[in-house]
């Protein structure tokens, strides 16, 4: 099966690119932030505050790290369940959000928003905290120090292993193995 | 009457927590191996290789092998000839889990109220589950609950017309609901009967069994074996992305409920299974 090398930030061009079920190596800066960052930023959107990061072409990584031993960059860092972030995802995706990784499906809307904003959604594997953490060249925490392993944090990733979920045309990798299982 | 310091029980706890994290059981690497080699899914084979590979990195490296080192959950079997002194059993559990939590970099994933969400620093509360039983022992089984597959479990009060079928059925929805969520392969705790949080109970302790041990009673082994087949039959596989490995055991466990009941809960673990047992 054929690889595909992607960088940060997403241009139109490559997510374009891209379709359910592609494997791809990213590299470049993901924006790590799940449950918590993710209420925050919907409330400052409701405002009208600006966010603690960009959005235009950037890529969210779900993860909340273990701590960082001595001399490490990032602890275990697996993503987590990306359907909890799901509630708040399509109005990020409005502001340019172009990419996000997670595990885990996603609802009808969000994947509806992902083909109508032109974006993608990747799946890392769960539970290889250790291996993708290998991954982490740089590990800086941006906004909301105050949620510990909940706070936004700016990630250099080098080779990502990551497969494509949902693609801009509203395909869903799960969803077209479970028919073809059936 | 035997004495169990209180020091002793933290250090322990202590311990297990950190051993939980960094290194996966025997019998799990065990599974992931044997399904390698029987997988007919290339893919299958490639995340069951990632998770070898992992595995064996989070053990050299001394780090947890999953960033959600999840609740510590204990069920403590606490002999009637023994007594612990110096402090109560739940504190020294729950001292034990902050020091291990702390001093081996595992994650804090505790919110100490479940509608405002503040993190309470370092995994406590432990979700202790105590049992007092013959003997002057203490034994203590730690389990690292992670929140995807413990978000992806279910329980239902069936009928008791709905039988072995309607309870195999709920748990084929309840695995099929989870998809990829639960980071499968999974391991499917159920628990039939007993009340409506005893089932649940009985599904979380069934867990601790290694990968591979049946029931001991032949029927209920022969039950295990029947639904194991059929989920791995749904084909969902390693994480969800197909193949013949959904699941890697199922355990059941059984106890006598209402006349008018049926109660199963399903409590689904993902693959890395993580717990530990320490006899004190």
């Amino acid at each position: 099966m054929g690889v595909v090398h992607i960088r940060t930030p997403l241009d139109e061009e490559t997510v374009l690119s891209l379709k359910a079920g592609d494997r791809v190596l990213l590299s470049g800066t993901v924006y790590a932030a799940r449950d918590a960052a993710h209420k925050r930023m919907s409330e400052m959107i409701e405002k009208g505050e600006p966010l603690p990061l960009p959005l235009q072409g950037q890529v969210i990584y779900y993860v909340g790290p273990s701590p960082a031993a001595p001399g490490h960059v990032i602890g275990a860092a697996g993503p987590t369940t990306s359907g909890r972030m799901d509630k708040y995802t399509p109005a990020l995706l409005a502001l340019g959000l172009k990419g996000m990784i997670g595990k885990g499906y996603r609802d009808e809307e969000v994947v509806k928003a992902i083909a109508r904003h032109k974006a993608v959604y990747f799946a890392a594997t769960g539970g290889a905290g250790a291996l993708l953490a290998s991954r982490i060249r740089k590990n800086e925490t941006i906004a909301f120090e105050d949620l510990g392993p909940e706070a936004i944090r700016k990630l250099e990733v080098e080779e990502f292993p990551l497969i494509v979920i949902n693609d801009a045309y509203g395909n869903d990798y799960y969803r077209q193995i479970a028919d073809s299982a059936d | 009457m035997r004495e169990i310091r209180y020091e002793t029980i933290v250090r322990e706890v202590a311990e297990m927590c950190k051993a939980a994290n960094y290194e996966l059981g025997e019998d799990v690497i065990t599974a992931f191996r044997k399904a390698l080699r029987a997988e007919r899914s290339e893919t299958a084979r490639d995340v069951l290789d990632q998770l070898v590979r992992n595995a064996e990195l989070a053990a050299e490296l001394r780090m947890p092998t999953c960033q959600d080192t999840g609740v510590a959950v204990f069920f403590a079997e606490l002999g009637a000839d023994c007594r612990v002194v110096g402090g109560r059993l739940q504190d020294a559990i729950c001292e034990g889990v902050r020091k291990g939590y702390g001093e081996g970099l595992l994650r804090a994933s505790m919110v100490g109220h479940p509608l405002k969400r503040g993190n309470t620093g370092d995994n406590t509360p432990a979700i202790i589950h105590l049992e007092l039983v013959e003997g002057d022992r203490l034994t203590l089984h730690m389990s690292a609950k992670g929140g995807g597959s413990e978000n992806m479990s279910a329980l239902r009060m069936l009928k008791p017309a709905d039988g072995w079928e309607g309870v195999k059925g709920f748990v084929l929805d309840t695995v099929r609901k989870a998809g990829p969520n639960a980071c499968p392969p999974l391991v499917v705790g159920i628990g039939i009967g007993g009340n409506f949080e005893t089932c649940a109970i009985l599904a979380k302790r069934s867990l601790f069994r290694p990968i591979g041990e049946r029931h001991a009673d032949p029927e209920i082994a022969a039950l295990e074996n029947e639904l194991l087949e059929e989920i791995n039959r749904l084909g969902i596989g390693p994480q969800g992305l197909g193949g013949d490995t959904t699941a890697l055991d199922v355990r059941i466990e059984m106890h006598p409920c209402h006349i008018a009941a049926l109660p199963v809960a399903v409590n689904l673990n993902c693959h890395a299974s993580r717990h530990r047992t320490v006899v004190l």
